[in-house]
């Protein structure tokens, strides 16, 4: 009965049809075979990749839930919490850029808000092809607009992010959304069903055919037939959304349910399964009940749709009546569709027949785990560098260059489509190094980021992995917070391929490695493989969403120079590196290595200073060294100064002079201050043998660098601003 | 001066306008929900900002049919306060309480940014604290904030002062480049006739606080607060 | 019956989504456009009405709901098995 082609179509092996017969002890029907293929896809069941993610440290004094539920939660004191996950929407982006953008917005909100937390805030971070194609500003507009369509509707601010362009990326973009929000500790709910004869209910959207096996989309590459997969990208309603939020958190802070789980990936078939599996129950649904949009839907496309805006839960009988008073009072549809039994099976019913009947487990828990082939490519990591290329003659023009690419440009463009101040928290708005939200009524502040240097994951996937948790970490010091958590969207190739296998193996050593250094638990994320068109592959891309607190939030300060007669002072060592470098791409296109050293003690002693610095009132800026290096970040430092402060640095060390403006030597932060403050610095620094040294004073309309008293570079603010702003809004005019 | 602050579906602003008025300004205030007839005494009601349905069909054409603007018309037709903002403006443009309509943003972009606006006639209710002329720094964040009226409907407004808070830059002119979402006359802000009805499509809850960047904000709440003050205390409507 | 009810902006009113529209066409090579304008279509199944009576209630319902009559205005139809009456 069930030939091959089936089984490919549902992109099950033979071998993993072999596997279900014997778990269930039959074959399985048309529709049992739909819910196996679905939750044993890549998406859903990380096949390929549980037996590495095992590697990430996960616990934590603070971790109230670590991986495994909808969403991290990490104990913040006073009583609070919060909830965060980052999730990707890669493959349904490129083929509907809009709603697969939008749609990716909506899951990771249901995915924070089922857990008990209020939304309070969106990160993104989207990796297009380079700007000259216009398919490419296609997609990038259709996606920006997505969210912002959204996360605006719904009411929860975008409030940070970061957008890169390489050609890799051009049909295979990323759009990873992070999400955030808020709950009391004691009221956190979680995707159990528990307590045999509970009442399951059904709530919000009614189920139509859309995104069918789109779970099972994103665990394939794209080839030539793609384009005809259009219907499985599912259509977004955030006023449904926004509805369906403030229905649950209302029963929530009622007190009124047991359980909860959105209906994401796998619809229906995913939220019943694992929430029965989660309490070592089972469950019984009737599918003749389930709210439907369209006609004649069968059970396979009830189970399998994913249809947004909808949610699972579980009550106690005598709850059952005022909960779907507070759904009936938010417009929506709140139906008891089954119950939670005992015996661990998952039965469904469908016009009085019994059209599912397996074990939970086999579902959920029982999906065979790879340990794929993993094979180091030849040549890698780099160990025999190519020679540098002579650094340019103009370096003003090198860094003015730099400064109008893509992917260093001012993204102001895409974050003014977004509302990044509702909910009247946001404290630094998109363009500082992180997002800073305060919390009502309380001192502290929690500080966010995302963060990934894929060019360095490709050049040395190990050193890739490391650095960007500690450039994350790095990003959330230059606002004064302290990492206390974080989340990881892993986005790869083909895991088939064994050297795809291998990156993703190095990458996680080294998130781990950092992450261990740091003391920061991962509390769950998300990895999105088959990145790959017609056998090429992405760059390995993880992008690292990192939660931090802020002690005090009026202390906190942002990038820009504030005050004409400060000093600028250095913390950390410039080497002489440009391998890796986003002036070797862009100046010399080249992207070789080998990638920046890190010393992660030296990193976090850096970020020490910096974070006890800012504590004390010592700074009036800081900005980490990153993308473009150190002349870059003054040059950022300038524009972004209220008034436009240029600046004058004298520097000494005796490198190459590009090395000196661009090289992305890590551990890196540069601060501003009056001159009065400097030996209080010079002491929390020297505490911590940091180096500390003395480059430059702000004042004048220009950028001044002089290099052992001959000056290197002289360009006005003003020409820096405008070549910076002006990007990305002259790529995206009218024709 | 008790508040009233209007929450219906897909309202996302009610709970930040709230805590201006409750936590920032400490006065009485209270959610109003669209479902009700009730709007339990308040001296002023907001129509506070966000997507009230999704903005499905248009902004703010299906709250009109909410069953407390049945309320709120009338209240307002006795003369009480009533201030729209954002979504909350388009929904009494949508009653007529105002005259125009909005439509979409020039650029065809949602925009989220700070504004300067010129405070034009300083002597309603909504900007008493300010002085005529004054520039204020408020964000908007709006896909369709672009005003409109037909040009005899702008020409009155403009006779008779209606216009409160222009789009202008940060060195008080009127120009086209200040007037980022096109509306007509760079119009951000308007009040009725009677004075008592005023919407503006610009944020004055989004700087209250210095933390958030900017305090321009709260002359308009100050103004209510004190035209209050020399209001005879309300009966309970019956 | 169903009706089809099309809300379009009046002609005094500046419509930036057709002229990007418009701009699309031309720049696709489609020289012979010289104006779009964008609008919305509604098709409402209506039942127990006879013509006479959906003469009246789809303009009432077109002026209070459907169309905003600052900006909008509306033509309609009864589409008869579908196909236009």
């Amino acid at each position: 009965m069930i030939d091959l082609k089936l089984l490919a179509d549902h992109n099950l092996t033979s071998d993993e049809c072999g596997r279900i017969v014997e778990l269930i002890g039959r074959e399985p029907n048309i529709t049992e075979l739909g819910i196996f293929s679905t939750m044993w896809s890549e998406h859903c069941s990380y096949k390929s990749s549980r037996v590495f993610l095992r590697r990430l440290p996960t616990k934590g004094k603070y971790v109230i839930q670590g991986p495994g539920e909808n969403a991290g939660v990490i104990d913040i004191g006073g009583g609070l919490a919060v909830v965060f996950k980052i999730e990707s929407h890669n493959h349904p982006s490129f083929l509907e850029p809009f709603q697969g953008a939008a749609t990716g917005a909506g899951g990771i909100l249901r995915d924070i808000f089922t857990m008990g937390a209020r939304p309070i805030a969106l990160l993104d971070s989207l990796r297009f092809g380079p700007l000259e194609d216009p398919k490419n500003r296609a997609i990038m507009e259709g996606v920006v607009s997505g969210i912002s369509s959204y996360g605006n509707s719904i009411g929860v601010p975008t409030v940070g992010g970061e957008v890169y362009f390489q050609e890799g990326y051009a049909r295979n973009p990323l759009v990873n959304v992070f999400c955030l929000g808020l709950a009391r500790k004691d009221k956190i709910f979680y995707a159990k069903a528990e307590g045999v004869g509970n009442p399951v209910l059904y709530v919000g959207s009614k189920t139509g055919r859309d995104g069918i096996h789109g779970a099972t989309m994103a665990s394939a590459e794209f080839g030539k037939e793609t384009e005809q997969k259009r219907p499985n990208v599912q259509v977004g309603d955030p006023f449904k959304e926004k509805l369906l939020l403030e229905a649950c958190l209302e029963v929530m802070d009622r007190g009124l349910i047991i359980g909860i789980q959105d209906m994401g990936a796998a619809g229906l078939t995913c939220s019943t399964t694992e929430m029965a599996a989660k309490a070592g129950n089972g469950i019984a649904i009737d599918l003749d009940l389930v709210p439907q949009r369209e006609e004649g839907m069968t059970p396979y496309e009830i189970m399998l749709s994913e249809s947004q805006e909808r949610m699972l839960l579980v009550c106690s009988r005598e709850n059952l009546a005022e909960v779907q008073g507070v759904f009936a009072k938010w417009d929506l549809d709140a139906v008891n569709i089954g119950e939670v039994v005992a015996g661990g099976q998952i039965r469904v019913s469908w016009q009085g027949e019994t059209v599912v009947d397996v074990p939970v487990s086999a579902v959920v828990d029982l999906c065979p785990a790879y340990t794929r082939p993993s094979r180091r490519p030849a040549g890698q990591p780099a160990t025999d560098v190519p020679k540098a290329p002579p650094p340019p003659a103009r370096l003003s023009e090198a860094l003015l260059k730099i400064m109008a690419d893509p992917t260093i440009a001012d993204k102001t463009w895409v974050y003014r489509q977004y509302d990044h101040m509702v909910q009247t928290n946001t404290v630094l708005l998109p363009g500082a190094d992180a997002a800073v939200l305060r919390i009502k009524g309380r001192k502290k502040a929690l500080a966010m980021t995302l963060d990934g240097n894929s060019l360095y994951c490709q050049i040395d996937p190990r050193a890739g992995g490391r650095i960007a948790v500690a450039e994350a970490c790095r990003n959330l010091a230059c606002v004064g917070a302290r990492p206390v958590g974080v989340t990881n969207c892993l986005n790869f190739g083909n895991p088939e391929k064994p050297e795809v296998m291998w990156q993703f193996e190095e990458v996680i050593d080294g998130l781990a490695e950092a992450c261990r250094a740091f003391g920061i638990p991962v509390t769950g994320g998300n990895v999105s493989f088959y990145n790959d068109t017609e056998g090429a592959s992405i760059y390995p891309t993880p992008v690292l969403g990192v939660v931090g607190m802020i002690r005090d939030v009026g202390r906190v300060v942002s990038l820009g120079f504030r005050k004409d007669g400060d000093v600028i002072v250095l913390l950390g060592e410039t080497g002489e590196e440009i391998g890796g470098s986003q002036y070797l791409r862009i100046i010399h296109g080249r992207e070789t290595g080998p990638a920046p050293a890190l010393d992660l003690a030296r990193e976090k002693k850096v970020q020490e200073v910096c974070i006890a610095a800012i504590e004390r009132g010592l700074v009036r800026s800081a900005h980490d060294v990153s993308d473009g290096g150190l002349a870059v970040c003054i040059a950022e430092s300038c524009i972004q100064s209220p008034g436009k402060l240029g600046c004058t640095l004298d520097l000494k060390e005796d490198i190459r002079d590009d090395a000196l403006l661009f090289g992305e030597s890590q551990s890196r932060i540069v601060v501003s201050l009056g001159r009065s403050r400097l030996p209080g610095l010079r002491k929390l620094a020297a505490r911590k043998k940091v180096n500390l040294g003395v480059i430059g004073r702000v004042g004048g309309r220009d950028v001044v660098v002089r290099r052992a008293g001959r000056e290197i570079v002289r360009v006005p603010v003003e020409r820096l601003r405008s070549a910076w702003e002006e990007t990305l809004p002259r790529a995206f005019s009218v024709r | 001066m008790k508040f009233g602050v209007v929450v219906f579906p897909g309202s996302n602003c009610d709970s930040d306008t709230f805590h201006v008025l409750k936590s920032v300004f400490r006065q009485p205030t209270t959610y109003l929900w669209h479902k009700d007839h009730d709007l339990r005494g308040v001296d002023c009601v907001v129509l506070p900002g966000g997507f009230s349905y999704g903005d499905y069909l248009r902004s703010g054409a299906i709250a009109k049919f909410s069953p407390l603007m049945r309320e709120v018309r009338e209240f307002a037709s006795h003369g009480g306060l009533v201030l729209g903002i954002c979504n909350g403006f388009q929904v009494l443009l949508e009653l007529g309480l105002l005259p125009g309509a909005t439509l979409r943003n020039k650029n065809l972009k949602f925009l989220c940014e700070p504004v300067h606006l010129r405070v034009e006639n300083a002597q309603t209710r909504f900007s008493t604290k300010a002085a005529s002329r004054q520039i204020l720094r408020i964000p908007i964040a709006h896909f369709d904030g672009n005003y409109f009226a037909p040009p005899e409907q702008l020409r009155e407004l403009e006779k008779n002062r209606q216009v409160v808070f222009r789009y202008v830059d940060e060195r008080g002119r009127a120009t086209a480049a200040a007037n980022v979402n096109g509306s007509a006359a760079n119009i951000a802000g308007i009040v009725n006739r009677e004075g008592n009805v005023l919407g503006m499509m610009p944020h004055p809850e989004r700087a209250s606080e210095a933390l958030l960047g900017s305090e321009d904000g709260r002359v308009v709440f100050e103004s209510l607060i004190q035209s209050g003050k020399s209001l005879p205390r309300r009966r309970e409507t019956p | 019956m169903k009706v089809r009810i099309l809300v379009s902006f009046k002609e005094s009113v500046l419509d930036p989504q057709g002229q990007t529209v418009k701009n699309a066409l031309l720049t696709l090579g489609y020289q012979s456009v010289k104006d779009v304008r964008q609008g919305k279509v509604f098709e409402i199944e209506l039942a127990g009405l006879s013509e006479a009576e959906a003469g009246r209630v789809v303009p009432e319902m077109a002026n209070k709901v459907l169309a905003n009559p600052i900006i909008e205005k509306f033509t309609w139809q009864i589409l008869k098995d579908g196909k236009k009456g």
